[in-house]
């Protein structure tokens, strides 16, 4: 039986009083007990920014990579071990700025890995300037007249590119927030799990005041989850109402990794590492007369 | 009459399969015992444009490409223009009259041999595409070289279009040997078979790295396409389902190299081939690889930049950027293989010192390296010399047994430390990009800080022990020494066997292929003991030489350099030492 406790760490975190990120952490441990996944069993990717220190904080395998490339980086770490589960955790800046591209390439290879993005729509680490989630208007020290990039739209983009699971949670709400990426780890394929995660110090325009009155759970509505057309309608929900949950599942569609001729036979690393056999090398030789 | 010592150039435009049949006829060659020396001159270019491919051809082994032609085939008109000044006296051009509808102007000593190769394609493959078939025929004819290997080469590489793309280009060698053999007795340069030679290979540069990083172990290739780089992906993908490899072709080089990185963090062999360009976009990663202590692969064929630059054209250039990439320092490996036998052994000796010393392993190469190809022996790559080591890697067994806390990142007195694959219950454990402690714990104290950049800097003891000096070529004592690294192996080998021919003791080489860390015994040794120092590379500012003198505080006497976008010959190299026997003035070595 594995439990919450098994993923604690002596090390303190570094955020502030209120941060988002505690609530991000709690849920990631409540949801990998849960799927009865030890801390040996997962391989933790992250970027760079203040959620991205997370493996620090947890008794977990984690990779704590360069801005914009957990991606990629976990990507490479699937293709070599497709025998463990893959999560990368990483901010908006991380994740919908340096690294949008990649999460575009992740999402059409339909990679076997829970993406979970701290969405402070902010950077925090650097201090505050605006965000690719920011709100068009935002004043930061890198927008003093308020920001004129209209916001990326994560989920539509997602829902767009083809993401086989597709959902957006919430600190505020913590059982549902666990709930969801449990689902995202049992999920076969590319699970995408965008977080509202308030930051207090940076934006606080966007923090619990903010997100409470507003959040609703989609599962407690008649939200069909295999419907694209009402995902991508629920994608674009922003403001009086701002949904959670599920936007948009389908199971079946073949991982990259199932698809790969030679992981067929078990992951890479656990296959043989010897040197050529003889017939081997003469047929590679052979081949260049 | 001379008889196996020629070059073959066939000339035309891109889209005419001047390269397929160049490397056809290579092969065809190396089949009839001959030794080759294959060099396609491309432009960046699909259609038009005017490539052709250089074919030596000998009884011995060749090092490199060589400027004086004796053939030239001319599929197209330009053709004639380019390369008429390199046809020697005695030698032919045969051209297309279908292309050429002037006369050319004579050549004091040089036949032209206008044939109707279109029409002869067309009348026995059916298409004028086989005129570079016909042509090839023509050459045999010509040369009195015995059809049948050029004819097992057409059936093997025209076997998977049908019998009847197989027919017909049987039929155009054949025509165009007929047609060749009526002018043979005009023509003085003759090749014959040797059929007791061994079976031999035709290796390009690539195929050589490729073949010894499989045998070595690597396991994964993440690659963006670039020439010449991209071709090593092409090998290990078509290889990759029989030989259980993983190969992604990913969606930028920063993700290629991110990839290689993901994968080798898990334990497996991982290597990223590329250019120049990609490598600029691979900089901030390889400072990951260094500060997590991952080993990784990367494998720079250079071309000729900065930026875009000539995708398909030659230099040597990157040397002191590979060296220094990325901010701040940590120890890596650069490699700069000089021959294809070097290729095969840098290919997995370098998996086996970036997994050791726990840090990326650079080989560089170079278009001219890449895509040049050899005669090589059956035996010329020693597989049996390959070995797998994997370094301080702790097995499932040895981490069940651990009874302390494991630290990825331990303080050792080889700054090496014992490394677990994520997976093991015992070593759970993060890979850190920020500075840490051993425990890959965040860490910004002084302390610490000293600690970690001093035991990831003392792994250049280990490193150091594990290279070697530069190897001589050519006599002990010299009046000149030549300084070289990298494929400028082959050219300058050939020109210190020339001056060495004319007046012995004239010039010896010394060839750098372990490029960093500097082993600075032997380096010292090796120079100090030269008369006359004289860098040859093929970049504008003799980074090599800068190198030894920032390391030893020896500077050469003077450089030779090429930044034209093409490799050396022995001829050129030969040319500049006669027109400036110091071969210093000008050079930014006397600033
Ligand atoms: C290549 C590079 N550029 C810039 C930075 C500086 N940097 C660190 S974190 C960050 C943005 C953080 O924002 P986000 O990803 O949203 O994470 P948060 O701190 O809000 O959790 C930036 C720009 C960096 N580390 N690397
Ligand atoms: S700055 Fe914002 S994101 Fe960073 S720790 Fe503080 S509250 Fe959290």
């Amino acid at each position: 039986m594995v439990s919450r406790k098994d993923f604690d760490s002596p090390n303190e975190p570094t955020w502030c009083k209120g941060c988002g990120n505690y609530g991000i952490l709690n849920a990631i441990k409540m949801a990998l007990a849960e799927q009865g996944l030890a801390p040996h069993q997962v391989l933790m990717v992250t970027g760079i920014g203040c959620g991205s220190k997370i493996p620090q904080y947890m008794k977990v395998n984690g990779f704590h990579t360069i801005h914009g490339r957990a991606l990629p980086v976990a990507t490479g770490a699937r293709l070599a071990n497709h025998g463990m589960k893959i999560m990368c955790v990483h901010g908006d800046g991380d994740g919908y700025g340096m690294g949008l591209g990649h999460m575009m390439h992740a999402i059409r290879r339909n990679i076997g890995l829970v993406d979970i993005i701290q969405n402070n729509r902010v950077y925090g680490l650097t201090k505050g300037q605006y965000s690719p989630t920011s709100d068009v208007g935002m004043r930061t020290p890198t927008s003093p007249e308020g920001a004129i990039d209209r916001a990326v739209p994560p989920l539509g983009l997602a829902i767009a590119a083809g993401a086989t699971f597709v959902a957006r949670g919430y600190p505020g709400e913590l059982p549902h927030l666990a709930w969801l990426i449990g689902q995202a780890l049992q999920h076969d394929g590319y699970a995408l799990v965008d977080v509202l995660q308030p930051c207090v110090t940076f934006n606080r325009a966007s923090a619990y005041d903010f997100y409470n009155p507003r959040v609703y759970r989609l599962q407690e509505t008649a939200h069909d989850v295999t419907n694209k057309t009402a995902a991508w309608e629920k994608a674009y929900e922003w403001g009086e109402r701002i949904p959670i949950g599920i936007f948009y599942r389908v199971e079946g569609v073949p991982t990259y990794e199932s698809q790969v001729p030679t992981l067929k036979a078990g992951p890479l690393v656990r296959q043989p590492l010897q040197k050529l056999r003889p017939e081997q090398v003469h047929a590679l030789c052979t081949e260049l007369i | 009459m001379t008889v196996n010592n020629m070059t073959i150039r066939i000339g035309g435009a891109a889209g005419n399969g001047v390269e397929s049949s160049g490397a056809g006829f290579c092969q065809a060659l190396g089949r009839a015992g001959l030794h080759v020396f294959g060099l396609p001159d491309y432009y960046s270019r699909i259609r038009g444009g005017h490539n052709f491919y250089s074919i030596r051809i000998s009884d011995r082994p060749l090092y490199s490409h060589a400027e004086p032609v004796h053939l030239l085939l001319a599929l197209t008109a330009e053709t004639i223009p380019r390369h008429r000044d390199k046809v020697v006296e005695g030698g032919a051009i045969v051209y297309d009259l279908k292309q050429v509808r002037e006369p050319p102007s004579a050549v004091p000593g040089v036949q032209f041999l206008p044939l109707p190769l279109s029409d002869m394609a067309k009348e026995t493959a059916g298409t004028e595409l086989a005129r570079n078939t016909v042509v090839l025929g023509v050459a045999a004819g010509l040369t009195g070289l015995d059809l049948s290997p050029m004819e097992s080469v057409i059936r093997q590489n025209f076997g998977r279009r049908g019998q009847k793309v197989v027919d017909g280009n049987l039929a155009a060698a054949d025509a165009g040997y007929k047609a060749g053999q009526k002018y043979a007795g005009d023509f003085p340069f003759k090749l014959r078979r040797n059929p007791s030679a061994p079976p031999r290979m035709v290796v390009s540069g690539t195929e050589a790295f490729s073949l010894g990083a499989l045998a070595g172990g690597c396991r994964f290739v993440s690659a963006y396409p670039m020439t010449p780089g991209s071709p090593v992906l092409h090998w290990m993908a078509a290889h990759a389902a029989q030989y259980g490899v993983v190969t992604k072709h990913t969606e930028d080089e920063i993700a290629a190299i991110c990839m290689a990185i993901g994968a080798a963090h898990m334990g497996a062999r991982a290597l990223v081939p590329t250019s120049g360009g990609g490598f600029s976009l691979m900089v901030e990663a390889l400072g990951l690889a260094a500060m997590s202590e991952t080993p990784v692969v990367i494998y720079n064929a250079q071309r000729p930049g900065p930026s875009t630059g000539l995708a398909t054209r030659n230099a040597q250039a990157d040397l002191l950027f590979m060296l220094y990439a990325s901010q701040d320092e940590f120890p890596r490996f650069l490699l700069a293989p000089g021959t294809h036998e070097q290729c095969f052994v840098a290919g997995w000796r370098a998996f086996n010192l970036a997994e050791k010393y726990q840090t990326p392993a650079l080989v560089l190469s170079d278009h001219y390296l890449a895509v040049a190809t050899r005669t090589l022996e059956m035996g010329a790559f020693d597989f049996d010399a390959v070995q797998i080591e994997r370094g301080e890697l702790l097995s499932p067994a040895e981490l069940d047994a651990l009874d302390e806390e494991y630290l990825r990142y331990r303080l050792t007195p080889s700054g090496v430390s014992p490394r677990a694959l994520p997976g093991h219950p015992k070593a759970v454990y993060v890979a850190e990009s920020n500075e840490h402690d051993p425990a890959g714990a965040l860490d910004e104290e002084i302390e610490n800080r000293i600690a970690m950049v001093e035991k990831r800097q003392s792994k250049l003891i280990g490193m150091v022990e594990e290279m070697s000096g530069p190897a001589r070529y050519g006599p002990a004592e010299a009046e000149t020494t030549f300084v070289c690294w990298g494929s400028t192996y082959g050219p300058l080998r050939e020109a210190v066997d020339l001056l060495n021919a004319e007046q012995p003791g004239r010039a010896n080489m010394l060839h750098f292929s372990d490029l960093w860390p500097l082993p600075l015994e032997p380096v010292t040794a090796a120079l100090a003991s030269a008369r006359q120092r004289i860098a040859v590379e093929v970049n504008a500012t003799a980074q090599l030489a800068t190198l030894l003198r920032s390391q030893t505080g020896i500077q050469m006497d003077g450089a030779i350099l090429k930044y034209d976008g093409r490799p050396f010959t022995p001829e050129y190299i030969l040319a500049r030492v006669r027109t400036d026997r110091r071969a210093s003035k000008s050079l930014p070595l006397d600033r």
